[in-house]
């Protein structure tokens, strides 16, 4: 399904390069549409199934791994040089779960509800495709800021879909938004039921499938041409 | 050095494994008194819970205060026990494991006095085995220490759907109402029955269909837990 799971080349010198580029804003907004790590990379299906019942969870967690991938980009990015080989693998595993375990500490000390309503989730971000999958390709190969850049991006990106498909399943699953209600009770007074089937995960899939229908029939680049 | 030699790759891995253990350590040690206040106030909103009192996590504290009036440490045999330790910091965990290691004499119970509306309640933390892990809750009893006036439960790994739904509203709700001793005052504990209890059973709910093991678990932990509380009960009483 997926087209390309963009390994960029190393970019060549250029000093003198400004914080904000149009080619590091790239990094930031490509994964958000025409890179998107969820609907075209398809990546980090499995948690996009299971925490977008409710929206706050969602937001939570996008955040989370907005937080996990930036930080661990940016850490590999910088020790790249002297990361022997044959072992960068591990490395990269490491730093990713020491991120997700402080992240999850967090979240335990200042979020506690959210953070048992996600549970074992934050924990499974380590083994999230797009975390090592941005290490392997990007920051082993570029400097740091591009690197973070490129890690916000792409937190960005798996969060916007979560949050869609959030809204839509709180929505109609749940008849509120953020937990507050917003199908008003007259409605369900009229003979109006929560959909049950929506808080479902496969239905997370399907919903996850619309948009990324959505996405390619708006955007030309993304047709494959065979 | 070259950074591919084998060297270099034990430094760097030794070097990396230190590091790491720093943070995660001090992360966790600074963060420790935030997750373990998270985990009281948790405790509190359940105890509150079984009494029907519905708490926003961050008037926890303040309605606990102010609701429960008494916490009472008792011993095996129904004596209020006064000094080391704290009703609230009991961990029951610790002390069903003393009846396993032949020290169940020592063994110490917590209770909660709750007053809600000019009434008074009578909360037991109880705690047993569910099918997957550990299950938990939370009994009311009214003022007459017989009829149970609420019951909150929590489980860590139960299934979703079958065992897990011991937490829910519906299978709680069933407990309200139901009485601990029969006509003559002898104790019968509650029954979760299998297939369905009759209406008119005091000492009996449905069962969760398809969670027998975690049914049976709230049958047990209420017998025991609710038996080691008698002695005390019967001294209340006129």
């Amino acid at each position: 399904m997926s087209t390309e799971t963009t390994a960029a080349p190393a970019r060549p010198k250029s000093e003198k390069e400004s914080l904000f580029s149009v080619k590091n804003r790239k990094l930031i907004y490509d994964p958000l549409n025409d890179n998107n790590p969820i609907t075209v990379q398809v990546l980090g299906i499995c948690s996009a199934l299971a925490v977008t019942v409710q929206m706050k969870p969602s937001i939570v967690m996008a955040l989370a791994v907005v937080v996990v991938t930036a930080f661990s980009n940016l850490i590999i990015s910088i020790i790249r040089n002297i990361i022997p080989n044959r072992i960068r693998i591990i490395v990269q595993l490491t730093v990713v779960a020491a991120m997700v375990i402080i992240v999850d500490q967090f979240l335990k000390a200042f979020v506690y509800d959210v953070s048992k309503q996600l549970s074992v989730f934050v924990g499974l971000i380590i083994t999230n495709c797009i975390v090592m999958g941005r290490l392997e390709a990007y920051a082993m190969a570029n400097k740091p800021w591009p690197s973070f850049l490129d890690g916000i991006g792409n937190g960005l990106g798996y969060g916007l879909i979560l949050v869609i498909v959030s809204i839509v399943r709180e929505l109609l699953g749940s008849g509120s938004l953020m937990g507050y209600r917003i199908i008003p009770e007259s409605v369900y007074a009229m003979g109006y039921f929560n959909n049950s089937l929506i808080i479902m995960p496969p239905m997370a899939l399907i919903i996850v499938g619309i948009i990324i229908w959505v996405q390619r029939s708006r955007n030309r680049k993304l047709i494959e041409t065979n | 050095m070259h950074k591919d030699s084998n060297k270099a790759t034990f430094l760097f891995s030794s070097g990396m494994v230190v590091v790491i253990a720093i943070m995660l350590s001090v992360t966790s040690i600074s963060l420790g008194p935030y997750q373990a206040k998270n985990i009281r106030i948790e405790k509190m909103k359940n105890i509150l819970t079984s009494v029907s009192v519905h708490a926003d996590t961050k008037e926890t504290e303040k309605l606990f205060n102010q609701f429960i009036t008494k916490q009472v440490v008792l011993n095996t045999k129904g004596e209020e026990v006064t000094g080391d330790i704290a009703a609230f910091d009991i961990d029951l965990k610790k002390e069903i494991d003393k009846a396993k290691t032949g020290n169940q004499d020592k063994q110490l119970f917590p209770l909660f006095i709750c007053n809600k509306d000019g009434k008074s309640f009578y909360i037991i933390p109880v705690r047993g085995k569910g099918l997957w892990g550990p299950i938990w809750g939370y009994i009311s009893l009214e003022g007459d220490m017989n009829t149970i006036y609420g019951a909150s439960f929590g489980h860590k790994s139960e299934t979703p759907g079958l065992g897990a739904e011991i937490e829910t509203d519906k299978f709680q709700n069933e407990f309200t109402g139901k009485k601990i001793f029969d006509g003559s005052g002898k104790f019968v504990s509650v029954k979760v029955v299998k297939g369905g209890a009759k209406p008119d059973d005091l000492h009996g709910v449905d069962a969760v269909s398809g969670a027998t093991v975690t049914s049976d678990g709230v049958t047990e932990m209420f017998k025991r837990t609710l038996g080691s509380y008698i002695p005390y009960f019967k001294k209340q009483k006129p």
